[in-house]
């Protein structure tokens, strides 16, 4: 995936959505790096989830734009909807890994990472199912290939998430809050893939209230409130010397709940 | 009584032609068609366009509000009067198409709506559009939610489809009456054709309990 020459992978410019009187976001901008993983954090509501179901439209913007690589759009779109080949264009930029998931419960392990490059990308089935395999053993999975989804722990079943995310061969990775949904002893062998994904070079765009893998593996964290970004920079200022009252505040909570 | 014995043994092989020419082909085309059209009405109702649904609507609202034998009359014996003449088993098919469409169009769209809406979202991040969508995640899915209660509407048809003995086509009941009349013996060969219904009907019990356990086998227990 090329970029335009010096610019950043992901643009996402003046993002703004409504849920009916809900003014969820009130002019976002998100911008990576290739080879970057942006971390973004905040209160329930603060529009997080939003942000990231917005660059590959589960969400439409009303109004600003979206650019990955060389796929871009406005909001709104011109003539009211989107059309159809851009929103498959900019989706293909991106793969996603769900809280929940969602992986396809009538599909093998093996047959959820394959069904994107065989079913959408055509490829030749015999060399997507080689890359699968070598997809899922980079992810811990070598031996689950043939069992359904069911049969997993959530901590593995997320790492089919992972894996089905990879196999499109997205320039941008977005995960949802990829570890919330799981007990607390099965997030470490998740964050552990994400780590190693990011050490690797993918470009990330996250989600999540892990602080540790924040502090660990951002280069650059947002933290949101009220569908703003409130403050932004490397790990050490937002997290390590947060410079306004709400970041402290949402910090200060995660850290000592009671 | 020996009469009797012969005339059940000579009516074995007729009943059977009637089943296998008539209430089999009868009820397995309408069938097919109608989960077709139970299939195009339900997504008009989830499409969320107004007039769709709408007519999607109306369209259930009157094949269940109405006789299925009336319904029958009136393409077999109401549209000649409008100048569209439909021969006997075409009449039987389309209006046991029509029929089985208008109940399992519910059961279709329940069955859709019955899948988390996480699972289309996961399909438009690999790419899918929505017809893909629909083939490959969601339908699969939902044929798990609808097998039983489309069991119900395939063994209410088999039985339904005899009806089409009163628009004149040569099913299993027709066929009983055209043996019984010249003897009188209708307990006799009533009975015999009922036993010939529940078989089928039987056998289709047999193929749905298979096919439940086909399709859960990818759900936890």
């Amino acid at each position: 995936m090329s970029t335009p020459a010096g610019g950043p992978l992901l643009e996402a410019r003046g993002l703004e959505k409504s849920f009916g009187d809900n003014h969820v976001l009130r002019g976002v901008d998100v911008l990576a790096d290739a080879g970057t993983v942006t971390v973004l954090i905040g209160p329930s509501g603060s529009g997080k989830t939003t942000v990231l179901r917005s660059l590959n439209l589960l969400e439409v913007p009303d109004a600003g734009s979206v650019r990955i690589g060389q796929a871009r759009m406005e909001f709104p779109a011109p003539g009211g909807r989107p059309d159809r080949r851009a929103v498959a264009r900019l989706r293909a930029q991106s793969g996603m890994v769900f809280q929940a998931h969602n992986l396809f419960p009538h599909l093998t392990v093996l047959g959820n990472v394959t069904e994107g490059p065989v079913v959408v990308q055509r490829r030749p089935p015999a060399e997507v199912r080689a890359e699968a395999l070598a997809l899922l053993e980079r992810v811990g999975l070598a031996g689950k290939a043939e069992q359904y989804p069911h049969q997993l722990s959530g901590g593995q079943q997320q790492r089919v998430g992972i894996a089905r995310a990879l196999a499109i061969r997205p320039a941008l990775l977005l995960f949802d809050e990829p570890t919330s949904a799981l007990d607390p002893e099965l997030v470490g062998e998740v964050l552990a893939v994400m780590k190693d994904l990011a050490d690797q070079g993918w470009t990330m765009v996250v989600v999540t209230h892990e602080m540790r893998f924040a502090r660990q593996v951002a280069d650059r964290v947002l933290f949101l409130d009220g569908g703003v970004v409130v403050e932004e920079g490397a790990p050490a200022e937002v997290l390590g010397a947060p410079r306004h009252e709400r970041t402290r505040r949402f910090l200060h909570r995660l850290a000592d709940p009671l | 009584m020996d009469g009797t014995w012969d005339l059940v043994r000579e009516s074995l092989v007729p009943l059977l032609q009637g089943t296998v020419t008539g209430t089999i082909p009868l009820t397995a085309v309408s069938f097919v068609l109608g989960l077709l059209l139970a299939l195009v009405v339900a997504l008009m109702r989830l499409s969320g366009i107004a007039p769709l649904a709408a007519a999607a609507r109306c369209y259930v609202s009157l094949i269940r509000g109405t006789p299925l034998l009336l319904q029958l009359f009136i393409i077999f014996y109401g549209l000649p009067s409008l100048g569209v003449t439909i021969d006997p088993f075409p009449s039987a098919v389309i209006a046991f198409s029509l029929n089985v469409g208008g109940y399992a169009a519910e059961v279709v769209r329940a069955a859709i709506l019955a899948v988390p809406k996480g699972q289309t979202e996961a399909a438009l991040t690999i790419g899918m559009d929505y017809a893909t969508t629909m083939r490959r995640i969601v339908l699969p899915q939902a044929a798990r939610v609808a097998v039983p209660p489309l069991s119900n509407t395939l063994i209410s048809l088999v039985k339904d489809t005899s009806l089409a003995s009163a628009v004149l086509v040569t099913e299993l009941t027709r066929k009983a009456n055209e043996l019984a009349a010249p003897t009188y013996e209708f307990f006799t060969l009533y009975v015999v054709t009922a036993a010939y219904y529940w078989v089928v009907c039987l056998g289709l019990s047999a193929v749905q309990s298979r096919l439940e356990v086909r399709l859960n086998r990818y759900v936890a227990r």
